[in-house]
């Protein structure tokens, strides 16, 4: 009984799967080509959900920001429309919007205090003293800066300036709020657990997040889903998960983690199976599963460092092994980080947590070694 | 030679002067120090003081046209005469007061209108792009590097009898008879917003390109419209600037003579035309000394208030 | 944010109302009408009618030396008095320094005037120097507030120079003199400049505290152009007005290229 409750909860948080849920907000192919001719969005199609916490992931100069700045109104686009809880943004000023933005500068009003600018907002809505009074009481609660209310910015300090900021942008309630980098200014170990706040704070309230990042981390611990950005175009959405395990492009596979790119040619294609020629792994690359694609198609081979096995010796078969030299070992504390050069000459990277607290078997620097993986745990790229 | 030999002997000269001050009592710091210290002790401070003395003397019909304050008779006695007749007769004497007036409306008016017509270039500019707010900063600073005097001249052209605004006027047939412009109250208010106008833009600009979008955003964000944006935002951080700009304008207005003297008529009473009046004209050298007096008295208020004006912007620029 | 049309429309009217006189001045000083502002064909003659009034002509030099000469010695006070108000701690007097040199920005031309010529009057009295008035005692007052000025320039472009570039020359071996010309005069060059062109500009603008401490017999050219305007309009002050003004513009525009080139490559770097 529990179980199924939690199954169906579970069901519930991930509305992206379900076929007829509502998007609360729909992006259909916008675009944005700014005047100096510079395409920074291009025919971007998405969906979000109420209650996700999306990450738009990219590098600088991949749209993100733009499409964020389209969403809050600073930016019109010049191609598509955006639909927010169903209704059309289009033309609508950013101080009428059921929308509100957390800056990656914070922007908060140098001249106010923390009480008033939180109160910003609400004062322009009108609401009574009082009401404000306990709505910004209620917020300082809720970012753990009680008692804070007389203080200005200048005197804050960057984590307690980004808790203020996060309090204004949700002190209207806005069924949407989008947050620019919101970790960006902070140091690491601040930054960590600043991200969990943000979650909680985001489930407590229950408001729909879209956060832009170029972290690849933030965005892995952070969403519910991730699109990943490229140059103007989303180039996948998926869970986490998804998108680390089942890249479907190279760049996607590059930009999240560390991977080795194998690249070969489909000599045996069929539904159960796939054989790559790969001449930088020198032995074949056999996938237990069919992959679309044609006879002697390049493809790539996408594999993560740790999901190879090293050993001295050699595996059987004929297939999903390299041999090579270990060019060199980075430990880390928690995992060993190899270095080998395959007979190819291809440099690739294979990790191996450290279970033992010393081990004289350990390979080590310079030993000829094999390099083997499991036929599933890498992803076959067409692209 | 080697590279040390030669720094080295290149440092030999500077350290044998440095030596040879050292012996003289004076370390390079302290000449760096002594050097405008003295000078504007002795062409800056002691004139006021002098200035001050003079206020405090009578008129006699010599030269100079003052008589000495202190006196050492004859009979050894040292006599100091300080005379306050000077100050008593300012402030008996209603045209006096009236001119301190007249220059404080003046300045005040000007003032306002030089704000309210730089206020929204300086924003304009600020917000511009790099190239052309380069250029119009550029038409900003022009005139400045312009005679001053000219500029004042130019107006004279421009507004009298049959100068360019009444001919244009009478051409385009909204009047028949040239309006009498030049010489009056109206020609000085023009004079001094003209010739400030620069003071006040540049300022304000200063300031104004300092303000981030990011907060005019934010301030959009949370729901306030453009104009409750500029109440809210722009105008209360711009006000360093405001006051900046008002006080480059204001002090130096209060003390204005080219202007009235060229464009005002000859009931317009400013203080400087008197003080310039009575040094010129009636060489009544310790009148016009006491009208210096209490007009330094008068501006002391309006440049403390610049002063803290300008700290607190430098202060918001670290 | 979208720029109103108001604040255009506001700021074309300013820019209308600073030039406006100034392009009229222009024009006019090519009329050939003796009454300046009723155009009836244009006409040289006004600026060849300039060139041979010896008067004003000598005034200009007189008014050109004495702008050189006080910039120039406003431009070492003034880089000294900055180098000691940013570079060094504390000494004594340094509030008093800092009263006395912004003082005269804002101080009223008249004051200045009148109290460096009463300064001057006594003086003479008690020692005998400056043995009356004329270009001497108008330099010292030049420079004495040109000083302010180009204390002002330097001093910020002093405080915005990183100060471990100094460090760097002194950890390799250089004095604080060598410091300070092989690194510091080099990269405050700009801020020289301006701060001279500054003051000799005031200089050779200054009616005021010229008329005051100036002697008889030698009246510099703000003084001979105001007593001639002060008798009204006259066509050869407009071509002199022209000349002025062309020059200031082209000086500007050097200025600004200079700027702009300058500015570039420190952009994409």
């Amino acid at each position: 009984m529990a179980q199924a409750q939690k199954q169906k909860h579970a069901a519930d948080t991930r509305p992206w799967r379900d076929p007829n849920a509502i998007p609360f907000v729909r992006i259909e192919a916008v675009s944005k080509r700014f005047p100096n001719g510079v395409l920074a969005v291009d025919q971007v199609s998405l969906d979000i959900y109420k209650g996700e916490l999306f990450c738009l992931l990219g590098g600088s100069g991949s749209g993100k920001s733009t499409l964020l700045r389209m969403l809050a109104g600073f930016e019109a686009p010049t191609g598509g429309k955006i639909l927010i809880d169903g209704e059309d943004m289009a033309g609508v000023a950013p101080y009428n919007r059921p929308v509100n933005m957390m800056f990656q500068s914070y922007a908060l009003f140098p001249h106010m205090s923390v009480e008033a600018n939180i109160a910003y907002g609400l004062k322009r809505d009108g609401m009574a003293a009082n009401d404000i009074r306990s709505r910004v009481e209620e917020l300082l609660n809720l970012v753990h800066l009680p008692g804070y209310e007389k203080r200005k910015p200048g005197q804050l300090s960057g984590g307690q300036r980004q808790r203020v900021a996060l309090a204004r942008s949700l002190a209207k309630k806005p069924k949407l709020l989008l947050l620019d980098e919101p970790l960006g200014a902070l140091d690491k170990k601040l930054r960590e657990r600043t991200q969990y706040e943000l979650v909680k704070i985001q489930e407590q309230t229950g408001v729909t997040f879209i956060v832009v990042t170029h972290d690849q981390e933030e965005a892995m611990s952070l969403a519910t889903r991730i699109g990943v950005m490229d140059t103007g175009i989303i180039a996948q959405i998926g869970e986490p998960n998804e998108i680390y395990e089942f890249p479907n492009s190279r760049y996607v596979a590059g930009f999240i983690g560390n991977v080795n790119m194998f690249e070969g040619v489909v000599t045996e294609d069929e539904p159960d199976h796939v054989r790559i020629r790969c001449a930088e792994t020198v032995n074949d690359i056999l996938v237990p599963h069919g992959v679309s694609c044609a006879p002697d198609q390049t493809l790539w081979y996408a594999i993560r460092p740790e999901k190879l096995q090293i050993s001295r010796e050699r595996p059987e078969g004929d297939a999903n092994f390299a041999y090579g030299l270990v060019d060199e070992v980075v430990y880390l504390g928690d995992l060993s980080v190899y270095y080998i050069v395959l007979e190819s000459g291809m440099r690739i990277q294979a990790t191996k947590p450290n279970i033992d607290r010393w081990d004289e078997e350990n390979i080590r620097w310079d030993e000829h070694i094999y390099v083997t993986w499991e036929g599933a745990a890498g992803a076959v790229l067409t692209s | 030679m080697t590279l040390m030999d030669s720094l080295a002997a290149d440092s030999r000269p500077w350290a044998f002067l440095r030596r040879l001050l050292a012996k003289a009592g004076l370390s390079g710091r302290g000449l760096v120090i002594a050097a405008p210290m003295l000078w504007l002790l002795v062409f800056f401070l002691v004139p006021f003081l002098v200035v001050t003395k003079i206020a405090l003397s009578e008129l006699v019909i010599a030269s100079p046209p003052y008589a000495p304050m202190i006196e050492w008779t004859k009979g050894g006695e040292l006599i100091v005469k300080l005379n306050f007749g000077n100050f008593q007769f300012l402030f008996s004497e209603p045209l006096y007061l009236n001119a301190y007036l007249g220059s404080i409306k003046f300045a005040a008016i000007s003032t306002l209108i030089a704000l309210l017509i730089a206020y929204p270039m300086a924003y304009l500019i600020a917000r511009s792009g790099e190239r052309t707010r380069n250029v119009l900063l550029m038409l900003v600073i022009l005139p400045f590097w312009t005679s001053f005097l000219l500029r004042v001249y130019a107006w004279i052209g421009f507004l009298k009898g049959n100068g360019v605004v009444n001919n244009v006027l009478m051409s385009v047939g909204i009047i028949h008879d040239p309006i009498v412009m030049l010489q009056t109250d109206f020609a000085v208010y023009l004079g001094i917003v003209y010739t400030y106008l620069p003071f006040m833009i540049l300022p304000l600009y200063a300031n104004l390109v300092k303000l981030e979008d990011d907060l005019l955003e934010a301030s959009a964000d949370l729901g306030a419209r453009p104009f409750m944006t500029f109440l809210t935002i722009t105008l209360p951080l711009s006000l360093p600037g405001i006051i900046a700009g008002s006080m480059l304008v204001f002090i130096p207005a209060v003390g204005e003579f080219v202007i009235p003297a060229l464009l005002g008529g000859p009931d317009t009473l400013m203080i400087g035309r008197i003080l310039w009046d009575e040094f010129f004209s009636n060489r009544d050298w310790p009148v016009a000394s006491s009208v210096a007096i209490i007009m330094v008295v008068a501006l002391v208020f309006p440049i403390m208030i610049m002063r803290s004006a300008q700290d607190r912007m430098e202060e918001k620029a670290k | 944010m979208k720029r109103s049309p108001v604040l255009k429309i506001a700021t074309v009217l300013g820019f209308l109302f600073l030039y406006a006189p100034i392009v009229s001045l222009v024009v006019f000083s090519f009329n050939e009408n003796r009454l300046v502002t009723v155009w009836s064909g244009f006409s040289l003659k006004w600026y060849g009618e300039l060139f041979q009034n010896d008067q004003l002509v000598g005034a200009a030099i007189l008014s050109l030396q004495i702008a050189a000469v006080s910039a120039t010695l406003a431009l070492v006070l003034g880089t000294l008095a900055s180098v000691a108000l940013v570079r060094f701690r504390r000494f004594r007097g340094k509030t008093l320094m800092i009263g006395m040199v912004s003082a005269p920005l804002v101080m009223p031309d008249v004051i200045i005037g009148l109290s460096l010529l009463l300064l001057f009057v006594s003086m003479e009295q008690l020692i005998g120097w400056p043995a009356g008035r004329g270009t001497l005692t108008v330099i010292i007052a030049h420079a004495t507030f040109g000083m302010a000025y180009v204390t002002v320039v330097v001093q910020s472009r002093l405080s915005d120079l990183d100060i471990s570039l100094e460090e760097a020359a002194q950890d390799l071996g250089a004095t604080p003199a060598r410091v300070f010309f092989d690194i510091t005069l080099p990269i405050i060059s700009p801020a020289l400049v301006s701060g001279w062109l500054l003051s000799f500009t005031l200089s050779l603008d200054d009616l005021v505290i010229a008329s005051f401490v100036n002697g008889p017999g030698s009246s510099t050219l703000p003084m001979v152009i105001f007593s001639k305007i002060r008798r009204g309009v006259s066509p050869d002050v407009n071509a002199l007005a022209t000349i002025i003004i062309g020059l200031a513009a082209i000086g500007v525009l050097i200025a600004m290229l200079i700027a702009l080139r300058q500015g570039k490559p420190r952009r994409t770097a």
